[in-house]
């Protein structure tokens, strides 16, 4: 596989697990983002990234159907989200939730199961096993009977990984998966997402610390109310492309768009 | 008066039995419907439900002209319900906060409840009086085809969180990923304010428009001082509001012209103060009293430690010394002094020495294992964590007190069993200490 030639073939064979066709989001009639057109192929990690309020987590939660999009159309493995829903695991914001809630680790990774069983089945020992192995990935099997309230920021993230990782799906679609988490953990979710990659799953997350982009992701999207680039980091991470997406404010495409939903 | 209460409790009273229970299942129900509430920090919803349900009820009479439990039920619902999506609505497409959605609705909907009662007082029809019980609850005024219907209205609300636990339990905690799972998040929504619509218009009869809150927050409330578990809540939940249930229909029975729903505030209140202070672990005496215990623990090892100190220095470890000579070498309030001296006595850590005190072989044994400990944690900040020798002294004053022989070997081993602190003086063995030789 040294061979270039050989390289680039085994790269186009991969398949596209994720395609976004021409996708726009309004939020509270206000568009957050404009026609975003990429695909992803199989076995990547992929950075989201831009300013505040570009539409990062607007975007992840377009895809997942979290919140309604205005117009596009998002497919997982060339088929749309409903017939692929267990396929794709999300991992919100840890901020999204109310870590007092009385209820055990063990019993927030099991939810993960939630979606395989039918309205009146019980997880059994197969189900209990998954979550077991999925504590052990993010290396938290001791903490499986520890009530969440009691868990450090890392500790919550890796509960949040561990509950993704037991829907057993293919692609992975993570908020800011690595805010405000210490090092050691940052480092264990690194070592996840190169297992996960190396068993063929997809990575996609919001990402905001840009330092760490070229280090842990293969794939960039960057995005600014509409797509600037989407690629290959090493082809597409670069100072231009920052500097569009960073400070490219397209003040009259605001201004006219704003004008024309207001009109309509 | 207490005949009566005898008399109620024997429950010879057909009448009184069917109160009774009608009591406690709906106390049960508006308890644990409430916490699912509470946990959403929807708390102030139940309240303005409640106040919905007020215009359905008199509008329900106005229409039919009967008290049919049927009938007041099924006004009751629907108008709690034309509340709930006004809320909904109005939250969701105007810019009005939730808070304001709420007052908005609960003092509309009451304000024509009203004008509706005022109505019904001059209208000419038999069944009209105690209608207006339904404010503040009359327990008593139930009749028992109010009790079947109430009941097994009760009971629906209380299988639906049964059947439904897993789900509803999801969605409370999290509800984009059940979402993302491809659960239908806005069906269990409807079938969870549909059972709290339900428990909060059954609830009424007893608890009353006005104090309703009460009945569905306390049980959560109280009950979260008990347990770290949902289930157990829930339990707990159903266990307080069938309590509030049950003395409501007593006093009602006893002061047929009072209202249940003071009462029931009262007693629900009772047992969120009884939870506040008793329980263990959250409860604030027993926080007091760990506060108090781990306050005495800190006082008497320092004092024992402040003796080997004092003793290592004069090479004899077991000179006799007075409290004084402690406090040239330890700050500490001559009350604690007096008061730990005595705790050291009765453990028999120190003995009398006419004026002067010395350590016994247990105490010279604590004694060192706490200055073990003592040193092992400067030594080990200033070797792993770099930290300047001068400054781990007030690291260790608080460490010494927590670890653990388990911890002490893992950071022994961790610095290669070391002899010397970073001062230069000797860290103590862990062998015990036996007659000034090491065993």
């Amino acid at each position: 596989m040294n061979n270039p030639k050989l390289m680039q073939m085994a790269e186009k064979r991969k398949k596209t697990v994720l395609k976004v066709d021409s996708l726009t989001m309004h939020y509270h009639h206000k568009p957050v983002l404009s026609d975003v057109n990429f695909s992803i192929p199989e076995g990547k990690s992929v950075a989201i990234v831009g300013p505040n309020g570009a539409g990062k987590s607007t975007l992840l939660k377009g895809m997942m159907g979290l919140i309604p999009t205005a117009s596009g159309k998002v497919s997982f493995f060339g088929e749309a989200l409903k017939k692929k829903r267990l396929a794709v695991a999300y991992v919100p914001q840890r901020e999204e939730i109310d870590w007092d809630f009385p209820i055990n680790v063990f019993d927030v990774v099991l939810m993960g199961r939630y979606g395989k069983l039918s309205l009146f089945s019980r997880p059994n020992a197969n189900d209990r096993a998954i979550v077991e192995q999925a504590l052990e990935q993010v290396g938290m099997q001791e903490f499986s009977q520890r009530q969440i309230s009691q868990l450090s920021g890392g500790q919550q993230q890796r509960v949040f990984l561990a509950r993704a990782l037991a829907q057993h799906a293919s692609i992975y679609l993570m908020d800011e998966p690595f805010a405000g988490v210490d090092m050691a953990t940052e480092k264990a979710i690194i070592t996840l997402f190169r297992e996960l990659q190396m068993a063929g799953k997809t990575i996609i997350c919001v990402h905001h610390d840009l330092n760490t982009v070229p280090d842990y992701f293969d794939w960039a999207l960057m995005v600014n109310a509409r797509l600037i680039a989407a690629g290959p980091t090493e082809e597409v991470f670069t100072p231009d492309n920052l500097n569009k997406t960073y400070n490219g404010r397209l003040a009259l495409l605001t201004e006219v768009t704003e004008r024309l939903h207001k009109f309509g | 008066m207490v005949n009566l209460f005898i008399e109620f409790w024997h429950l010879t009273d057909p009448n009184v039995v069917w109160v009774l229970s009608g009591a406690i299942l709906l106390g049960s129900s508006t308890g644990v419907l409430g916490s699912f509430l509470f946990f959403r920090k929807r708390s102030l919803i139940g309240d303005a439900l409640a106040h919905a349900a007020l215009p359905g009820v008199m509008s329900a009479f106005i229409l039919f002209q009967t008290r049919d439990p049927f009938v007041i039920l099924g006004g009751a619902i629907v108008s709690c319900f034309i509340g709930f999506f006004f809320i909904d609505y109005m939250v969701k497409h105007t810019k009005i906060k939730e808070d304001s959605a709420l007052a908005i609705v609960l003092s509309l909907f009451f304000a024509i409840g009203i004008f509706e009662l005022t109505y019904i007082q001059k209208l000419d029809i038999a069944d009209k009086s105690g209608l207006d019980k339904i404010l503040f609850g009359q327990a008593a005024a139930l009749v028992q085809s109010d009790v079947i219907i109430l009941g097994i209205a009760a009971l629906l609300s209380l299988t639906i969180v049964v059947l439904f636990y897993d789900r509803l339990r999801l969605i409370t905690l999290d509800r984009q990923f059940a979402q993302s799972l491809g659960i239908n998040v806005p069906f269990y929504e409807l079938l969870l304010t549909f059972a709290i619509v339900l428990s909060v218009v059954i609830g009424l009869q007893i608890f009353g428009v006005v104090l309703m809150a009460a009945a569905l927050l306390f049980p959560v409330a109280a009950g979260r001082y008990w347990s770290d578990s949902l289930p157990c809540i829930l339990m707990l939940c159903a266990l307080f509001g069938a309590i509030s249930g049950a003395a409501s229909a007593n006093i009602s029975y006893l002061a047929p012209q009072m209202p249940t729903g003071p009462w029931m505030v009262v007693t629900l209140s009772l047992i969120f103060f009884i939870s506040m202070c008793f329980a263990p672990n959250r409860g604030a005496l027993m926080r007091y009293l760990r506060t108090t215990r781990n306050r005495n623990k800190t006082h008497d090892e320092n004092l024992l430690r402040t003796f080997y100190v004092i003793c290592e220095r004069l090479s004899s470890y077991h000179e006799s010394l007075a409290p004084e000579q402690v406090l040239s070498v330890r700050n500490m309030g001559t009350n604690a002094l007096r008061k730990s001296i005595k705790r050291l006595l009765k453990h028999g850590m120190i003995e009398r020495d006419n004026t002067l005190y010395r350590l016994t072989e247990k105490g010279l044994n604590e004694a060192e294992k706490i200055t073990r400990y003592h040193r092992l944690w400067e030594l080990y900040l200033t070797n792993r964590a770099n930290i300047p020798a001068q400054m781990v002294h007030d690291s260790a004053e608080n460490v010494e007190h927590v670890l653990t022989p388990e911890l002490e070997h893992r950071i022994s081993d961790e610095l290669g069993t070391p002899v010397q602190d970073p001062h230069g003086r000797v860290i103590p063995s862990s062998d015990p200490f036996v007659g000034g030789i090491r065993s």
